[in-house]
């Protein structure tokens, strides 16, 4: 353990096999319109957007679909030209049926993408705020966060570091490596947009140092006057979240319960950034999002352009997998969720497709065993928490004092305690069952 | 003898003596001034009682509701658990009456067992519905179904529910003391406790709409709305799931006849749910969407 207290990087945590090397060298390839599209209504933390078309109206490729319901909202825009089949439920990732808007592409739909009114890079942070509002950004590193939400300092508190977030700690994914290599000048434009709209004096842009040649080719091409600085962090899971990455860039450690703002951080995902700088200047919308498709059941792995709502039984026939596919993961392998059918559409939050077969799954069936106290855990947990003995209390439904006296609430649920117990114990779904029973007792 | 001995050895016994008459005095005084007086039938009563601390009374557990009862704001009927002769019993004992109590019994609002609805996605993490209802839902076709990993099983005292064949949980009417311990453990919030009467049961609390949720269960509740208009007043539709009143007289089957999927059902006593004529025989056979 002695080597992770290293300088630069967070304590505790772990190291799972990366398994990038299948797609980390594979240039971003763009994947054909699915021959109907589901644009769910709800990719984002917060409330639904509301749509904006009828049922039967034919849009463009680009155009707003669905309008912000709110601050903490965003809009959509037609991944495809084509027409709106309806507006009704559809599968959504947490196996609820969620409202969507089914989109089917019309024959020979090009890729072109309409163009709105350009955010200037000299726009007040308000309209900046706005633009990205409209242009529906949300954290493209899985949490779905409305980026603009959390853009603006908090009353009488201020932002003087902007972390851009491309570490990608989860094993598989190489979309923001792939992102950081093809799409440098739209990441430069959209820290422009960022620095301006925070009002930060400078960026760092955090990445692993298992790719070297990502950090390379972005210090290469670093613009003069840009206040922008790229370190880079030894390969440790979960860096990638945003608490670790603070404490690994800046050495400030974000309270319990409370946000980076409070240590005068904010940290973005890289593929946010390089969309924001893609999207803005054009005053256009995400229409398609970089999805890192691979894992051992999966023929043709790769980064591809994915257009949003493409069901994943298309993305899958598409790029082929074998018969015996047997688990689908939508995020990474460690906090990515298992995909309840294959119904469910490519969403905004959608950062990778990890499928196994039939014989990863059974090397997974693994017996449980008692604790044996080891603390392993212990040493894991980035947050210093007590993973057995939170383990031990879910296993006798003692909620309450686990939030109480154990801090369940600042799990974050990354796994890292799971993945070393050698007593296989699920502590993060025992950990996911509290905190689901907490919110029920809070709200009867 | 050393004299110094024998003087410290006296002051120690005579500052100790002198401490333990002081402290008991204390005790004492505490004994007379701060006493607490408790009825002693609090504690006759509290024998007599079934000890499950369930809850089924409304009360925190068996002695606050043997205080209730010498108080007499509750009536021995109160306690679903203890038989008719020990609430006699109580009730002689107290020279109360033992009052009149409606049974109740917690009802399961879902008819979707495995060899009517199908699974989406197969579940393989640990055996609770807790669990699988974190992961993706828990991988049922229809996401507000029962799992059928049984949390409710273990979470009943009174051995009252059992898992049939279909992985659905059977209550027993008899067994069931309706202390609510299944209405806490079903993520889903499948049950609710009722009157034994209340024999109208809308078994669905699916709020899809349309015949598209047949394709996940076949017993689902449509929303078309028939039961409402044959049983006015007594059913309202209320976000695409009829909603029974049962403050309204309810001993007529009207409601669940022209049902075509039979998700509202008579709880028949003697033969148990009892479906429209309209709504089709259950299926048997495999299920579907099952790996082969």
């Amino acid at each position: 353990m002695l080597k992770w207290f290293g300088a630069g990087s967070f304590r505790h945590g772990v190291h799972p096999p990366e398994a990038k090397d299948a797609t980390r060298d594979l240039p971003i390839r763009r994947l054909p319109f699915a021959p109907l599209l589901v644009v769910p209504l709800s990719q984002h933390l917060g409330r639904p957007s509301i749509p904006v078309v009828r049922e039967g109206q034919q849009v463009v490729r680009g155009e707003p679909i669905a309008r912000p319901d709110g601050f903490l909202s965003v809009a959509m825009h037609a991944p495809a030209s084509g027409v709106v089949k309806a507006i009704g439920l559809a599968p959504g990732i947490a196996g609820r049926m969620l409202p969507a808007i089914y989109l089917k592409p019309l024959p020979g739909s090009t890729q072109e993408v309409v163009e709105g009114t350009p955010c200037p890079l000299d726009a007040t942070p308000e309209q900046i705020v706005h633009a990205i509002q409209e242009a529906g950004v949300v954290g493209l590193g899985g949490a779905g966060f409305p980026t603009h939400a959390k853009l603006r300092p908090p009353e009488g508190g201020f932002i003087d570091t902007l972390i851009v977030n491309g570490v990608e700690c989860e094993p598989y994914l190489t979309t923001d490596h792939r992102v950081m290599l093809e799409q440098r000048e739209d990441i430069f434009t959209g820290l422009r947009f960022l620095l301006a709209a925070t009002g930060a004096a400078r960026a760092i842009i955090g990445v692993e140092e298992n790719k070297p040649d990502a950090a390379a080719h972005l210090r290469e091409g670093l613009p003069e006057k840009l206040p922008v600085s790229i370190e880079v962090l030894p390969v440790k899971y979960p860096q990638g979240a945003e608490k670790m990455l603070i404490e690994a860039l800046l050495g400030r450690r974000v309270p319990p319960g409370g946000l980076p703002a409070s240590v005068h951080a904010l940290c973005v995902n890289v593929a946010t950034t390089a969309e924001i700088g893609r999207l803005l200047p054009h005053g256009r919308g995400i229409q398609e999002r970089v999805v890192t498709i691979t894992g051992p059941a999966v023929r043709h792995k790769g980064n591809y352009h994915v257009p949003i709502g493409t069901p994943l039984h298309f993305l899958l026939e598409t790029v082929g997998v074998e018969d015996d596919l047997s688990r689908v993961f939508l995020g990474g392998p460690m906090m990515g969720s298992a995909a309840p059918c294959l119904d469910v559409p490519i969403t905004k939050g959608t950062s990778g497709v990890v499928a196994f077969t039939e014989r990863e799954s059974l090397t997974t069936q693994v017996v449980e065993h008692p604790c044996i106290r080891c603390g392993y855990c212990l040493d894991a947990c980035p947050m210093f928490l007590d993973p057995s003995q939170l383990g031990l209390l879910a296993a006798n439904e003692r909620h309450q004092e686990m939030a109480d006296r154990h801090h369940l609430m600042s799990c974050f649920e990354c796994g890292a305690c799971a993945y070393v117990c050698p007593s296989h114990i699920p502590l993060v779904q025992r950990f996911r069952v509290a905190k689901a029973a907490l919110r029920k007792a809070k709200a009867s | 003898m050393d004299r110094n001995l024998v003087t410290g050895a006296l002051a120690a016994v005579a500052a100790l003596s002198g401490l333990t008459a002081l402290l008991a005095g204390l005790l004492i005084l505490a004994h007379r001034r701060l006493r607490v007086d408790e009825d002693p039938r609090i504690d006759a009563v509290d024998e007599m009682l079934p000890h499950a601390n369930c809850g089924a009374c409304g009360q925190p557990g068996c002695r606050p509701f043997a205080e209730a009862l010498v108080a007499g704001t509750e009536q021995p009927a109160g306690c679903s658990v203890a038989s008719p002769a020990e609430r006699e019993h109580i009730a002689a004992f107290l020279g109360v009456g033992v009052g009149e109590a409606v049974k109740r019994v917690a009802r399961l609002a879902c008819a979707g067992g495995t060899h009517v609805a199908v699974e989406r996605a197969h579940y393989a993490g640990a055996a609770s519905c807790g669990a699988a209802a974190q992961v993706a839902g828990g991988g049922k076709g229809c996401f507000w179904g029962c799992l059928g990993l049984a949390d409710c099983e273990r979470a009943c005292d009174f051995e009252a529910i059992r898992m049939d064949e279909h992985a659905l949980p059977v209550v027993d009417e008899v067994l069931c003391t309706a202390c609510g311990d299944c209405v806490d453990a079903c993520p889903k919030d499948l049950f609710e406790v009722h009157p034994l009467d209340h024999r109208l049961w809308v078994a669905c609390r699916s709020l899809e709409e349309g015949d598209g949720l047949l394709g996940d269960c076949e017993v689902g509740c449509t929303a078309c709305g028939r039961c409402a208009l044959d049983a006015p007043g007594l059913v309202t539709m209320q976000n695409t799931l009829p909603v029974v009143d049962y403050t309204q007289p309810h001993d007529e089957r009207v409601a669940i006849e022209r049902c075509p999927t039979g998700a509202i059902v008579w709880l028949d006593p003697e033969t148990g749910p009892q479906r429209g004529v309209a709504a089709p025989v259950l299926r048997k056979g495999p299920r579907r969407g099952t790996p082969t």
